[in-house]
């Protein structure tokens, strides 16, 4: 019965080529705008580490206090970054299963052919419990270990990038690389690593970047050698001493900071453990006010944030607006179609087929119509998403990939939302009265 | 023109009618707000820089020796020396930012050194005596710093010259009776006073965000070398020298010394470039807002033309029976654009509601302005028009259907 359906379906829009043609482009326009704008918005609000990111969390200190806020903080939310001292006593406690203090570092690298300009690179000093934190892959070689943390232990993990420009490529583990005019040991070269949003350090990359990170080093050699932060630093007052040495004593924010919690009671028992800090922090006389800590898990904080930008969801909410707009264009000609065939509908009444038979022949047709333009939203989403970089700045439009889960949404959207608009129409053309239509004739 | 019949015939066929409706309404309401979008983008880009932007780029110099802040000193000065010294060079000056490029430092200004509260807040420049002259900005009051009155600033050490000059509309914000020359004001966190000895015509900050908006226009010059990791320096070429100063400049600075980085991608960048890079998302927002309202008018038009051809077809006979009753071709064709401009009318007013109330939630939602009433009277007659225009092929064609059909049974 199905094939004959389909049959009766195609020779229908066949008589009408124009109107199918319309209702096909409708739809292919709608769902591929939709899509293409899907793609983005999926890409840009995807969790970075779905695994494990609920078990990751930002701590927040309010070392400012009031007076500190600026003018659009309406929520007495604390500093979205943390001083050294807060960071440092962080760190001592230990409290979480693995933890780290970071920051971003923008080095020189000195190839070691003389007649090559020395390059800079972007990377982080990080604690070693940073590499297992965050299911960080190697290509050669691994982390450092907590000695090397506590001896400042010159010793570098690389980008696979940065190896094939230095090494070739080759097995690098053990050799040396020159940053910022000293030679570290390479104990690491990592995998293709490129979480974006690059969540571990939201208030220095913004979110999203292009770049690769090609350095990480041990956070206390990093501020042992004085190489100096290369993202933001926020102040409430003026450092009371000068240079990098004068920021670390200050209450300046410029250190990101992570750490891993397994379950509730680790969360609750940190959480606590965060307010009686502030608490003795109140009772030193540094804090002159009350506890005021956050505590939020990885897709709260990237939320907190607002690391999606607004422009991505205005698109995604047009875009689909486009796409209702098309089904109801597609819904009001599929209807003038339908009822025009009213006598053919009426003849098969009366010759006893039951409305059943007449829905599932009209939303075989509208299905048709549906799969057809889910067929060239295909077409055209492949385009919208190559042609995104366009109009999108590169950081994000980057991400926006064609996959086969995009495909088959695309595909399965055009066809429920076709039959979905087919409905109202097949209820009408079920409603036929075979008397009046036969006797009319 | 008779409208009872017209909406005696409209209630025959009510579902295609709201139907057509509603698809007007949808797309006015979504247009109307794409339209806005585009507008207020293009607002954003239009705003003057304040700056002569032919003719002047900028390098981006990373030292690859960061440790000596004395010798970066030494290195800037000999470089602005080699880059005022090239023939296709009129001038240059070191900068830590400059207007439209999204990174920099930005202070909150103080009237009084024992506020609390910041009275707003501004971009600030690091500059020199050329800094005015190579930007292409003059001074509506006041002078320009001397040479003897730069000095030099470490990054994180604690902010302070006595001479600031500021931008026309910080000024006009701290003494709006206009009177800002002379007086004094606080630039950093500490409690030095600087006078302000020049106020410059209009001068963007470097800030572009949003957020900024209310301080888009605020600059403090602060005479003095940052001494970062990293220094910019603008460079005006001569009048149509700009491509060979593009070229001479880099390798002047390279010939000063080898220990510096300038990324071959974008470490030199024309100001149009800037400009470019500044307002992308801008520019990728309103075209894809207008890609959306084409595609959108275009299908309600096309959606209109078929339901109206179809409604055309189904009433041949009936309207053979009119002609044969006297009814010219006039009156046929007008039926059937009045048809479409009560349902015209009926979509637009549902879409005027839903175009502001979907305005108003993104208000809520987004950082959006309210969308002005004009948008909304534009699109309502735009698209009435619109419908007129896709009714007419149409209309037309029924409008030859000859008297004789009345005779013909279907």
């Amino acid at each position: 019965m199905f094939s004959y359906y389909l049959e009766l379906a195609l020779r229908s829009l066949r008589r009408s080529p124009g109107l199918t043609a319309l209702m096909v482009l409708a739809i292919g326009f709608g769902v591929a705008a939709s899509m293409t704008t899907w793609s983005v918005f999926r890409a840009v609000s995807g969790d970075p580490i779905p695994w494990k990111s609920s078990q990751l969390f930002v701590p927040q200190i309010d070392m400012w206090g009031p007076k500190g806020r600026g003018p659009n903080n309406s929520d007495n939310e604390p500093p979205d970054a943390l001083d050294y001292t807060d960071a440092m006593a962080l760190m001592r406690a230990h409290r979480g299963k693995l933890q780290s203090a970071m920051y971003q570092i923008s080095p020189s690298v000195v190839p070691a052919d003389a007649s090559k300009h020395p390059i800079n690179v972007s990377g982080h000093a990080v604690y070693s419990e940073f590499f297992p934190m965050l299911d960080v892959p190697f290509l050669y070689g691994n982390g450092w270990s907590a000695d090397d943390d506590t001896q400042r232990a010159a010793v570098a993990v690389i980008s696979g990038k940065l190896n094939d420009k230095l090494f070739g490529g080759a097995n690098s583990v053990g050799r040396t690389v020159s940053i910022e005019g000293k030679d570290y040991r390479v104990v690491g070269v990592l995998g293709n690593w490129n979480p974006q949003p690059r969540f571990y350090d939201v208030v220095n990359t913004g979110g999203f970047s292009t770049g690769v990170e090609d350095v990480f080093i041990p956070f206390e050699r990093a501020i042992a050698m004085s190489i100096s932060n290369d993202g933001n630093t926020n102040c409430s007052e003026t450092p009371a001493e000068s240079g990098f040495v004068g920021l670390q004593r200050s209450s300046c924010i410029w250190l990101a900071y992570m750490v891993q919690l397994d379950d509730a009671a680790a969360v609750s028992a940190y959480r606590s453990w965060l307010d009686g800090y502030a608490k003795d922090q109140q009772k030193a006389g540094r804090f002159g006010w009350a506890p005021n800590n956050r505590l939020r898990d990885v897709p709260a904080f990237l939320d907190h944030e607002q690391v999606v930008p607004s422009d991505t969801k205005v698109s995604l909410l047009v875009a689909l607006g486009l796409l209702i707009v098309c089904l109801v264009n597609t819904a009001g000609l599929l209807l003038a179609k339908f009822l025009r065939r009213s006598s053919e509908i009426g003849v098969r009444r009366a010759l006893g087929a039951p409305r059943l038979a007449i829905y599932a022949q009209f939303l075989t047709e509208a299905g048709m119509i549906g799969l057809a333009g889910g067929v060239l939203g295909l077409l055209l989403t492949g385009v919208g998403v190559a042609s995104v970089s366009w109009v999108l700045p590169k950081d994000i439009a980057s991400l926006a990939r064609l996959d086969f889960s995009l495909l088959a949404l695309t595909l399965l959207v055009a066809v429920i939302a076709t039959t979905l608009a087919g409905l109202y129409p097949t209820f009408r053309a079920s409603r036929v009265q075979p008397a009046w239509q036969l006797k009319s004739n | 023109m008779q409208i009872k019949p017209i909406l005696a015939a409209m209630r025959h066929h009510k579902a295609g009618t709201v139907l057509i409706a509603l698809q007007i309404a949808l797309t006015l309401a979504i247009v109307c707000n794409a339209l806005f979008i585009i507008h207020q983008r293009m607002a954003r880009m239009a705003r003057p820089s304040g700056v002569e932007e032919t003719n002047l780029f900028v390098i981006r110099s990373d030292w690859a020796d960061k440790s000596d802040p004395q010798r970066i000193d030494v290195q800037m000065q000999a470089d602005l020396i080699a880059l005022r010294q090239l023939g296709s060079v009129q001038d240059a000056a070191p900068a830590n930012s400059f207007p439209l490029h999204g990174t920099g430092w930005d202070n909150f200004i103080k009237l009084q050194p024992d506020q609390v509260k910041m009275t707003t807040d501004s971009a600030i420049y690091f500059s020199d005596d050329h800094t005015l002259a190579t930007l292409g900005t003059h001074l509506i009051a006041g002078r320009n710093f001397t040479a003897s009155e730069i000095g030099a600033q470490q990054p994180r050490d604690a902010m302070h010259s006595a001479q600031v000059i500021i931008s026309k509309d910080l000024a006009q914000r701290l003494y709006p009776d206009g009177s800002a020359l002379g007086k004094t004001i606080y630039v950093s966190m500490g409690n030095k006073p600087s006078t302000v000895i020049g106020v410059t015509d209009t001068l963007q900050a470097h800030m572009v965000g949003s957020w900024a908006g209310p301080y888009a226009y605020n600059a403090v010059l602060v005479p003095a070398r940052l001494l970062n990791d990293y220094t910019y320096y603008l460079v005006r070429a001569r009048p149509s020298q700009l491509a060979a100063a593009l070229r001479d400049a880099p390798k002047a600075l390279y010939a000063q010394s080898r220990m510096r980085i300038i990324d071959r991608k974008d470490g030199v960048m024309t100001f149009a470039q800037v400009r470019q890079h500044a307002y992308e998302r801008d520019v990728g927002m309103a075209i894809l807002m207008g890609i959306i309202s084409v595609v959108l008018l275009a299908i309600t038009a096309a959606g209109i033309v078929g339901l109206t051809s179809f409604w055309v077809g189904q009433r041949r006979k009936q309207i053979g029976v009119r002609r044969a009753l006297g009814a010219t071709r006039g009156d046929i064709l007008n039926y059937f654009l009045t048809e479409n401009l009560l349902i015209g009318i009926g979509g637009v007013l549902v879409g005027a509601v839903l175009a502001i109330g979907i305005n108003l939630w993104m208000v809520t939602q987004f950082e959006m302005a309210r969308l002005s009433l004009g948008y909304v009277v534009v699109g309502v007659i735009a698209l009435l028009l619109l419908g007129q225009g896709a009714v007419l092929a149409p209309a037309l064609r029924a409008s030859h259907v000859s008297p004789v059909e009345a005779t013909r049974s279907v």
